[in-house]
């Protein structure tokens, strides 16, 4: 009995999410698209991983149900001991809050706002009122953009924008940080910077790290890359 | 999110395109200036013709022939005989005074002027009746009516019109259907009132005015009684009093009256449901334009909506929930109302201020009231106008899917 309990508590330890048989059907007025059909998968907690492939292979629509934006058609799917395959909007938007934090291609950054009003935005959403400033700080500290706090975001740099969206996805302390090709809109060198801090803020919080990129250089650096094909899963390094 | 902070934020982006939230804003002001203008005309125009009213006299009732319905045939006239029964103290202590009058048109002309005012025949007691003071001159006594004396009271309308000015004319004489009176006083003015014509008709001995001006079948015939009640509270009782003693007197039955009185409150209310009538009226049509009003913040939303598809979708990936989405755009849409609904109201008092001005620069004694159910009714009807017509855009920002939203350009 002990070993079976410490074994499911060690399990829950391990694996911050369970996807079991994940399928996703979209349909295009008529037509029924198979955007993931049985994805099956766990990603070890503080892990870093990259999903890679194609386009039209499912990867969006696996980040998607892997960042709770959707639900799978069927399949389950455990996030950070929580199964969250069947919540309602309400329920899938107060997981989003907590326990994910979104990295996007374009930043995404709410241009009339600064850039510690932009990093406290989820904290807003999730009531947690006191201190939001004093933790958007920590964040923005975290990225090395301290300096920056008062401005907005067309007196950044896209690399400090960058910055900003990371502060931003970490300051909830989530589960897993998702990034979508958090380098597509920036040079090497600067593309490069960001990367390295992600990998800092993994390493130094133990935060899970799910990257979504077509750049196998990037894909070098994570610990694992599972590529995707017609919603499958071709292989998982 | 805190209150404060939505408002704040809400702000932010409102002023983020000052001229469209500008333009929305100004339909909501003309909607709401439109509103507030036209209830101060409205009740403008009634504390007017309330003032008038009560300007004709105190606690006054008027008695005429005529039953009020159809029912009552040969009516007895109302004579003589029927005013001086209603003087007495013992059966009708409730009343102060009793005025009978004969009234019809005449011409009256001074040189080459004429024109026809309404004439009224009246004993003394008229003036105290009808609470009228002069200008100029004195009112005429019981030995003018004794006397049948040829000697008139003009308003100042008809001094103004036979003299070209309306003081300084006593002691001149006019001729009212051809026959010399001397002018021996002028009416003080009361504005054109409810009637219209206050200031326009002459006053003559009712024993002048019977023998030489007013000819009816009975001698002793009068066309209206004038009644003042003792006190406002008494007005009731002396209606009940007169009909007693007039039932009497004409031998009518109960139900049957072949006569009708009417108080200066029956007037009032006749008056004052007519002008409700007319400030709901000219409300409503103003209420129009606020309605169109509301439907431009309903577009501009929508548009808001539309452009801002990714901030909700980025808004959603961070956690807002479905209310916190439909709070945002209900905020954003109130204020755009509530905004133009504060600039509204002071622009439709400044209108109300401006028109009254214009109303006393033309004479008119006539005060536009902005009154406070106007401002509340204002306030709410358009911050309920910004909440009615955000509801939809607010709906539809809120049920985006967050991964479409996203992918929106």
């Amino acid at each position: 009995m002990a070993g079976l309990a410490a074994g499911l508590v060690d399990r829950s330890m391990s694996n911050v999410i369970e996807a079991h048989d994940l399928t996703k059907v979209y349909k295009m007025g008529e037509v029924e698209v198979q955007a993931l059909r049985g994805v099956s998968f766990n990603i070890q907690r503080g892990e870093v991983i990259a999903i890679m492939g194609p386009s039209g292979s499912g990867k969006t629509t696996l980040m998607n149900t892997l960042g709770c934006l959707d639900r799978p058609t069927s399949g389950q799917y455990i996030l950070d001991d929580e199964p969250v395959a069947s919540l309602n909007d309400d329920q899938l938007a107060d997981i989003r809050n907590r326990k994910v934090g979104f990295v996007f291609q374009s930043f995404n950054l709410l241009s009339r706002q600064s850039a510690i009003t932009n990093v406290e935005l989820p904290l807003r959403y999730s009531g947690k009122l006191e201190g939001r400033r004093e933790r958007a700080i920590e964040a923005l500290k975290a990225v090395g953009l301290e300096d920056r706090m008062t401005h907005r975001p067309y007196e950044l740099s896209g690399g400090q924008q960058q910055r900003v969206a990371i502060a931003r996805a970490i300051v909830n302390n989530p589960a897993i940080v998702m990034a979508d090709e958090p380098t597509g809109n920036l040079d090497s060198k600067v593309g490069k910077e960001i990367m390295d801090l992600l990998l800092t803020l993994n390493r130094e919080s133990g935060t899970t790290l799910i990257i979504i990129t077509h750049d196998p250089t990037i894909a070098e650096q994570t610990q694992r890359v599972i590529r995707m094909r017609d919603g499958l899963l071709e292989s998982s390094k | 999110m805190s209150i404060a902070q939505a408002i704040l934020e809400a702000l932010e982006s409102l002023s983020g395109n000052k001229l469209r939230s500008g333009l929305t804003v100004l339909g909501i002001v003309i909607g709401v200036a439109a509103v507030i203008a036209m209830l101060a005309v409205g009740q403008g125009a009634q504390a007017s013709i309330t003032g008038s009213i009560s300007g004709i006299g105190t606690n006054l009732l008027f008695v005429f022939r005529g039953g009020s319905n159809d029912e009552v045939r040969n009516t007895k006239p109302l004579t003589i005989g029927d005013a001086d029964a209603l003087k007495d103290r013992f059966a009708a202590p409730s009343i102060e005074g009793v005025a009978p009058a004969l009234e019809e048109s005449a011409v009256v002309s001074f040189g080459g002027e004429q024109t026809s005012p309404q004439i009224f025949g009246v004993t003394p007691a008229y003036f105290q009746v009808r609470n009228l003071a002069l200008a100029e001159g004195e009112f005429f006594t019981e030995e003018h009516l004794l006397g049948r004396a040829s000697v008139v009271l003009l308003g100042p309308e008809v001094a103004e019109t036979l003299f070209g000015h309306a003081d300084g004319v006593t002691g001149e004489t006019v001729r009212i259907e051809g026959q010399p009176f001397r002018v021996i006083g002028v009416l003080e003015s009361r504005g054109g009132g409810a009637f219209g014509s206050e200031d326009n008709q002459m006053i003559v001995p009712f024993s002048t005015a019977q023998a030489r001006l007013i000819r009816r079948s009975a001698n002793d015939r009068v066309d209206i009684i004038f009644v003042q009640a003792v006190s406002g509270d008494l007005v009731l009782q002396a209606t009940e009093e007169i009909s007693q003693i007039l039932r009497t007197r004409h031998r009518t039955p109960v139900g049957a009256d072949d006569f009708t009185i009417f108080t200066q409150q029956d007037l009032l209310t006749t008056f004052e449901s007519i002008t409700g009538i007319l400030t709901i009226f000219l409300g409503g049509i103003a209420g129009i334009s606020l309605l169109v009003g509301g439907i431009g913040i309903m577009n501009i939303m929508l548009v808001s909506v539309t452009e801002r598809t990714r901030e909700i979708g980025l808004r959603k990936a961070l956690g807002a929930r479905k209310r916190d989405i439909l709070a945002q755009f209900l905020i954003e849409s109130s204020l755009l109302s509530l905004i133009g609904g504060i600039i509204g109201i002071i622009f439709g008092w400044l209108i109300s201020y401006v028109v009254g001005q214009i109303a006393v620069a033309s004479g008119t004694p006539f005060s536009p009231v902005v009154g406070f159910n106007a401002i509340a009714l204002a306030t709410i009807f358009s911050a309920a106008v910004g909440l009615f017509f955000g509801i939809y855009p607010a709906n539809r920002a809120a049920s985006l899917e967050p991964v479409e939203a996203l992918r929106y350009e």
